[in-house]
This record gives structure tokens, C-alpha cells and sequence, in this order.
């Protein structure tokens, strides 16, 4: 937890040099509670002051990191436990559970379907992130053979599944190189997995049925030097799974209990992938930093991707689509242009109650900076000229061959201005979208 | 190690919806909701003393914009709302039904309040849940509608909706004379759904027969608006905020129906998946994140995302304890 001011100027030498630039020890650690200056300015710093400043300022939640490169899957970080206090800000990996016992041509086909998991909605990018490779065979030999075929196909980070240190190392040996996640060091294992944690530089999961039992092994990894964990409380019933994600968020940002400051994994327990997805998206909202699914059907991963995307979306900077002209249905030059802003969801609505009326349209989405219409409107960024620009800038001259222009019915009050300033006929439309289908419909009786 | 347990003093207000004959109505059955005293389902540290609960929905016209995946498991029930609702209850096991009487807007067959109060009382006698009865949106027929459809379920404590900020007067009047409990709705605003609140118990309306109906956005379609305003408006409720102490009903069948994922062919998506299920799970998985926010009481559509949100919702209130 940071320290405060005060806190901090107990810590300093209280000598007053303006060395650092500030002209007191207490105006320079109010300063530095406001992490607006760092503690090297200060030349009388002490080792005690500096260890307890340096754990101090260390995030509630480790960022920890899985994999190398583009691909590789961070988790950790999180500073709340709802979304509207702030945001949340490293998005819940997505993983798949493969096992050892599965033949070659079933791994491989396995990681085809996992290499398709990836969509696009509302102009981001939206895939998956990891795959589990569980020793069911308890064989290294096995491990090993299904790991290389993993390795020959597939870029996501990897997790090897197994509680045999031999056989991890096993599998670490060819695998080193890309940090893989260890899973998993328990209470009978730990000397060893953090042996091989530290050997290899890769991060481990703790595991351990019970809170308690938990916070105790984390401490040991600590004194083990092991840093970089993930947790895991094992196989339990959903309402119990839930109350260790919130105990362990909870402890972690409001008590500063460190043995809980690191991500957490989750596996789905169900065989029934609709089961899986509920199960699955329970987690993503009530903080896991890893999801592991077992199913791999493209209509049970796009919900839980699609939520995980709602959910780590900035709430104070909402998702806008991109400003131009959207075309709905089989357009002509006949066909009704209405305008909008920029705002993901009112573009989103718009577009959906467009289709709905089954009348083929223009949408000419103005940039307001990701408002929504009445937003923007009394925030001067959907005005009379910047719909007038935005409908030069599109050249909707070029698309259709008439000059009507439809408004929300929320900026009625436009109507003249733009006229003027378009050069079009405005006529003004329903004051929310769902009176669109029936708004289009009637347009030309 | 000690867990960190929040103490909330507030409490979400319990409402419940049908009377049975001994409280001077028909219904063999009454659900009651909300009395919640912690977030949802932390049964470690506070009360969820009533399961979430799933109201099938029944419109009184033939649905026009329901894709085929969903119109598929009702058939020709859905040209004979009395029909479909037996259905609901007796096939699909529906404990609460959910009457919208879509048919009376205006530009969509603008039935009559006469023709509506009928088939209130037709449902009624064919069915014995609890009802929920809903207008049509169109703010000026609903309050002559929705007066008679009150008027016609006198006494039988139903849930009838939707008040908001605008347009209260007439239908908290109705269900105040006639016993019923009430849907107070804001358009994604936690100011607008405090005001909506204290407007209609201001005209004396006990605040404790009140629902909430925030609304909602579908999965992908601004859900996490509504996420955030409902966590919201719980946390404030369970902090003592007695104008926000309600509890959640939310449209999910309505919303996830109208997303692309839910209702494009597996021909024009390929790469998202069978249509079918994907329908079913936009719809389940609608329903998760809005109970994971603190749903109360789920409107929804297909049998499939029913039955599969019932299976969660039971799973989760097995730890429930006593």
C-alpha cells in the first residue's frame, strides 16, 4: 500500500539540504507520495528508507508475464474491484486445456481450432492467449513428445501442467525459451518448482486448496526468492471459487496483504460447453487474471471474448467506431442517409435498428469524440459544421443522388443551422433508435 | 490470515409477486426476490436468501423480428399468447410469466386496452404463476392499457411496468388501488432510476413493492454500461441507500435477441460458430454478467438459455447455506 506523506518524511534524514530541488524534507516526500518526483534526488537517502519506499510503491498485484513477444499474455496490475472506480486493465487470458494422452493428429487439429479463436468486434482485435499442456500420462517421455508438437504449431504462451518437478524440467528444457507458466507448485513440491522457477526464469502457479494454505505457500516461494506466481485454489464449487477471487482481490488492494498481490487462474470445471461459458465469464468479471476452457467451439469462446472486451473497456473512455459513411442493406443513390456520432454504442444501436427496419441506408458516423448524440451535442463536438464537414469530408455527394439528411430527434434544434451550412434538406427523426425501424419504414408514404 | 468481510448495513428490499388465495388471489405459486445483504452470491459474508429468478416472456402478437432458432421451440404457439404461455409453464417449466403486450403500440397492431385486459384475464385463468404485465413503450396507450390490465388483475399481486421519470402517474395510480407491485425504469442512469424511485413514493407507493429496471445493454452491445450502473447502484443500496434498495429486473431475452451474434446465420458468420447455440448462449451469457452485476429477476426468451441459466443459478445458490 503506498505510504503517505508523512509516512515518508519519517523516513527521510529530515536535514533540509534542497539538495532535491524542493525546499524541505516534508515538501519532497509529499512530493514523492504523489509520485511526482523519485527518491535518487534525495543524496542522504538510507537503506532502510529505501526498502520500505521501494515495497511500498510496488503494485498491490505483480504484473506477471507468460510468454515472450507479440503474443505474450500479462496479467496482474489491478488496482480496483469494480470497473467504474477505474478501470480494469489487463484483460483475463483466455487459455485451452490440451493433455498428453491426446494423439498427435488430435493435438494438432486441436491447435488449428484454437488458431482460429480470433475476432474482431468493434474495431479491436479480440483472441485468445494460452494453451495448458497437462501431463495426464504422468510419462516425461509423452509430456515431452506432445509438448513438441504443441511447439511446432502454435505461438501462445504455454502452461505445463504437471505436479512432477522431473517431468516439468523435463519439458523446460525444450521449452525454456518460451516462458512458460509452471503449473504447479503445492505444498509438496515447492523447494523444487521454485528451484526450476529460478533456473529457468519462468513464472510459477501456487496452488493450494484452502486461503490459508495459500497465503502460506506463497510466502515460502517468497523465501524460495520466487516472485513472479500466479495462484490457484484449486478444483471447488462455483460460489466457493467466487469468494476466493474476491478474498484474495479484496485482501491484496485494500489490506496490502501481499501473499494474495499476484493474479489469479481459473480452470472451467464443466464437460458442457454452455456450462463452461457461464462458468467462464463468471470469472473474467469476478477477477481472474487466467480463464482455462476445455471447449474450443467458436460460439462458446466468442461470448466470454466479447464479455472480457465489455468488461476492460475504460469506462471513462468509451470504444468508438471509426468516422465515415457505413452502408446497411444493398444501398442505392435512393436510399435514406442518417447521421450519427462516433460512440461504439450509439453507432452499434443505430446500425442494429437500421437493419431491423429492412430498409437499406447510409450512416454517416461524425468523429465527437466517442460521445454519445445528446453528449456531444451539449458538448459543442456534434454540431451544424461538424456534421457539415463530416459529410463533405465522406463525399456523400458521391453516393447518393438526393439531398435529404436524416438527424436524431434529440438535435432537432440543427435542423437550420445545417441546412445552411450542408446545403440539404434535414428532416429529423426519432428521438431514440428503436423508433427507427418505424421512422424508415414510413419515409416515403 | 484473516478474510476481510464487508459489512453492509443496507439490505435490498424483498417484493413479491402473485397473490395465492390466501391472500385474496388465484395464483397456486408466489415468487419473492431481492433481500440480498451482500454482492452477489458471497454467501460467506451476507444473505442472498432468494434465488434469482427467470421470467419467461409472452408477447400478445406474433413476433416479427425473432430469428428462426428462436422461434422454433414454440411453434404455433406463438400466434396464441394463451397458448404460449401454458406452454412455457407446463413444457418448459416456467415458474413466472412475463406478459408484454407489444400488440397495443400504435404502429404495431395497436390492439385495444379491451382486447388486452381480455387476454390478461385469459392467461390468468390458464395459467397459475405469478404474472408480470408490460406495455408496450408507447407512453400514452400504455396508460390506458396498462390501467385496464391492472385493473382486470386486481388483487392478484402482480408486477407491471414500466414507470419512468416521465410517465409514472398513471400506472403507480393503478397499482396502488390495485394491489400490484410496480417497474421503475431509467435509461442507464443511476441518477434518473433514484429519481424515477422517490417520484413514485412520493405519490405514496411503498417503496418496497418497487423493481428496478436499469436496463440493459445485450453481451457486446453495451453491457458493460449497464454492468457498471448496477454495481453501482447495489453497492449504494447495500451501503443504506434506501432509493436504490430494489431489486434488478432485467430484459435480457429482449436485448441479446437483437445482437448481430445472436441472431446471424452460421452462412453469413461461418467462423462464429452453429447458429443455434449461439443464439442460446448470447442469451445465457446475457444473463451471467447481468446476475454477476446483481439481477434479481431475468426476463428471457429461448427455453434452451432458460433452462441452461436455471442450471447456473442453481449451482451458485447450492453454497447458498442457511
Amino acid at each position: 500500500m503506498a505510504l503517505s506523506g508523512l509516512e515518508i518524511y519519517k523516513l527521510l534524514a529530515k536535514t533540509n539540504c534542497k539538495k532535491c530541488g524542493f525546499p524541505t524534507c516534508l515538501a519532497f516526500a509529499m512530493q514523492l507520495a504523489a509520485k511526482k518526483t523519485s527518491l535518487d534526488k534525495c543524496p542522504s537517502v538510507s537503506e532502510e528508507a529505501k526498502n520500505a519506499l521501494e515495497s511500498a510503491s510496488r503494485p498491490p498485484i505483480k504484473l506477471v508475464t507468460i510468454g515472450e513477444g507479440e503474443e505474450k499474455l500479462e496479467a496482474g496490475n489491478e488496482t480496483v474491484l469494480f470497473r467504474h472506480e477505474e478501470k480494469f486493465y489487463h484483460p483475463t487470458g483466455i487459455g485451452f486445456l490440451l493433455e498428453d494422452t491426446q494423439s498427435a493428429d488430435e493435438l494438432k487439429k486441436a491447435i488449428e481450432e484454437i488458431k482460429k479463436l480470433d475476432f474482431e468486434r468493434v474495431g479491436q482485435r479480440i483472441g485468445v492467449n494460452l494453451v495448458a499442456l497437462s501431463c495426464k500420462s504422468n510419462d516425461a517421455a509423452k509430456f515431452v513428445e506432445a509438448l513438441k508438437t504443441i511447439l511446432g504449431g502454435c505461438a501462445l504462451p504455454l502452461a505445463l501442467m504437471s505436479d512432477d518437478p522431473l517431468i516439468i524440467e523435463k519439458a523446460l528444457e525444450i521449452s525454456k525459451d518460451k516462458k512458460p507458466l509452471i503449473y504447479k507448485a503445492t505444498g509438496v513440491n515447492f523447494k523444487e518448482m521454485a528451484n526450476l522457477a529460478k533456473k529457468y526464469k519462468v513464472p510459477l502457479v501456487a496452488s493450494a486448496p484452502t486461503l490459508e494454505e495459500l497465503a502460506g505457500l506463497v510466502k515460502n516461494l517468497n523465501t524460495e526468492g520466487i516472485e513472479d506466481i500466479i495462484l490457484d485454489t484449486g478444483d471447488k464449487a462455483l460460489a466457493e471459487k467466487l469468494w476466493d477471487l474476491t478474498q484474495i482481490r479484496r485482501l491484496a488492494l485494500k489490506k496490502a496483504f501481499r501473499p494474495f498481490g499476484y493474479p489469479v487462474i481459473t480452470f472451467t470445471k464443466s464437460g458442457d460447453p454452455a456450462r463452461e461459458v457461464a462458468e467462464a465469464s463468471s470469472y473474467v468479471a469476478k477477477y481472474a487474471g487466467i480463464v482455462v476452457l476445455r471447449t474450443r467451439l467458436a460460439w462458446a469462446v466468442l461470448p466470454i471474448l466479447t464479455l472480457r472486451q465489455n468488461l476492460y473497456t475504460d469506462p471513462q473512455k468509451p470504444l468508438q467506431v471509426e468516422s465515415k459513411i457505413y452502408e446497411v442493406g444493398q444501398v442505392t443513390d435512393k436510399s435514406p442517409v442518417l447521421v450519427t456520432t462516433n460512440f461504439s454504442l450509439t453507432y452499434y444501436t443505430v446500425e442494429g435498428e437500421v437493419e431491423a427496419s429492412k430498409v437499406p441506408s447510409f450512416i454517416v458516423v461524425c468523429d465527437a469524440e466517442g460521445m454519445s448524440v445528446l453528449t456531444a451535442w451539449a458538448a459543442d463536438k456534434f454540431t451544424a459544421d461538424s456534421i457539415a464537414s463530416a459529410l463533405d469530408k465522406f463525399s456523400i455527394k458521391d453516393k447518393v443522388s438526393h439531398k435529404d439528411l436524416i438527424i436524431p430527434g434529440y438535435v432537432s434544434v440543427l435542423s437550420g443551422k445545417l441546412e445552411e451550412k450542408s446545403g440539404r434538406k434535414v428532416v429529423v427523426g426519432p428521438r431514440e433508435a428503436s423508433g427507427i425501424p418505424v421512422f424508415l419504414r414510413n419515409l416515403g408514404k | 490470515m484473516d478474510v476481510l468481510k464487508e459489512t453492509w448495513a443496507g439490505k435490498i428490499n424483498e417484493v413479491t409477486i402473485g397473490a395465492t388465495e390466501k391472500d385474496g388471489g388465484t395464483r397456486t405459486s408466489q415468487i419473492t426476490v431481492g433481500g440480498e445483504t451482500t454482492l452477489p452470491f458471497l454467501f460467506k459474508e451476507g444473505a442472498m436468501p432468494h434465488a434469482p429468478v427467470i421470467a419467461m416472456e409472452v408477447l400478445d402478437i406474433e413476433p416479427v423480428d425473432w430469428p428462426e432458432t428462436l422461434k422454433k421451440p414454440f411453434g404455433d404457439a406463438l400466434r396464441d399468447p394463451v397458448k404460449w404461455a401454458v406452454k412455457c409453464v407446463e413444457e418448459f417449466k416456467a415458474r413466472l410469466i412475463c406478459v408484454k403486450l407489444a400488440g397495443t403500440h400504435p404502429d404495431f397492431g395497436n390492439k385495444s386496452a379491451e382486447d388486452s385486459a381480455k387476454l390478461i384475464k385469459d392467461i390468468l385463468k390458464a395459467v397459475k404463476t405469478p404474472l408480470i404485465i408490460l406495455g408496450s413503450g408507447d407512453e400514452t396507450k400504455d396508460n390506458i392499457v396498462l390501467a385496464k390490465a391492472s385493473e382486470v388483475s386486481k388483487g392478484e399481486r402482480c408486477l407491471l411496468g414500466d414507470a419512468t421519470e416521465k410517465n409514472y402517474k398513471t400506472l403507480t395510480a393503478s397499482c396502488l388501488a390495485d394491489g400490484h407491485n410496480i417497474i421503475a425504469e431509467s435509461p442507464i442512469d443511476i441518477n434518473i432510476a433514484k429519481q424515477a424511485n422517490i417520484l413514485i413514493s412520493e405519490m405514496g407507493f411503498p417503496m418496497e413493492r418497487i423493481v428496478i429496471n436499469t436496463t440493459i445493454g445485450a453481451l457486446g452491445y453495451g453491457m458493460e454500461y449497464a454492468y457498471s450502473i448496477m454495481e453501482r447502484a447495489r453497492i449504494a443500496a447495500l451501503l443504506g441507500d434506501k432509493t436504490l434498495s430494489g431489486p434488478f429486473v432485467c430484459f435480457v431475452g429482449q436485448e441479446a435477441w437483437r445482437a448481430k451474434e445472436a441472431k446471424a446465420t452460421s452462412t453469413e458468420h461461418p467462423e462464429w460458430g452453429d447458429e443455434t447455440s449461439r443464439g442460446i448462449i448470447w442469451e445465457t451469457d446475457t444473463a451471467v454478467s447481468v446476475l454477476m452485476a446483481g439481477a434479481d429477476i431475468l426476463i428471457m426468451r429461448h427455453p434452451k438459455a432458460v433452462e441452461g441459466v436455471q442450471v447456473y443459478i442453481d449451482d451458485l445458490m447450492k453454497n447458498k447455506g442457511d
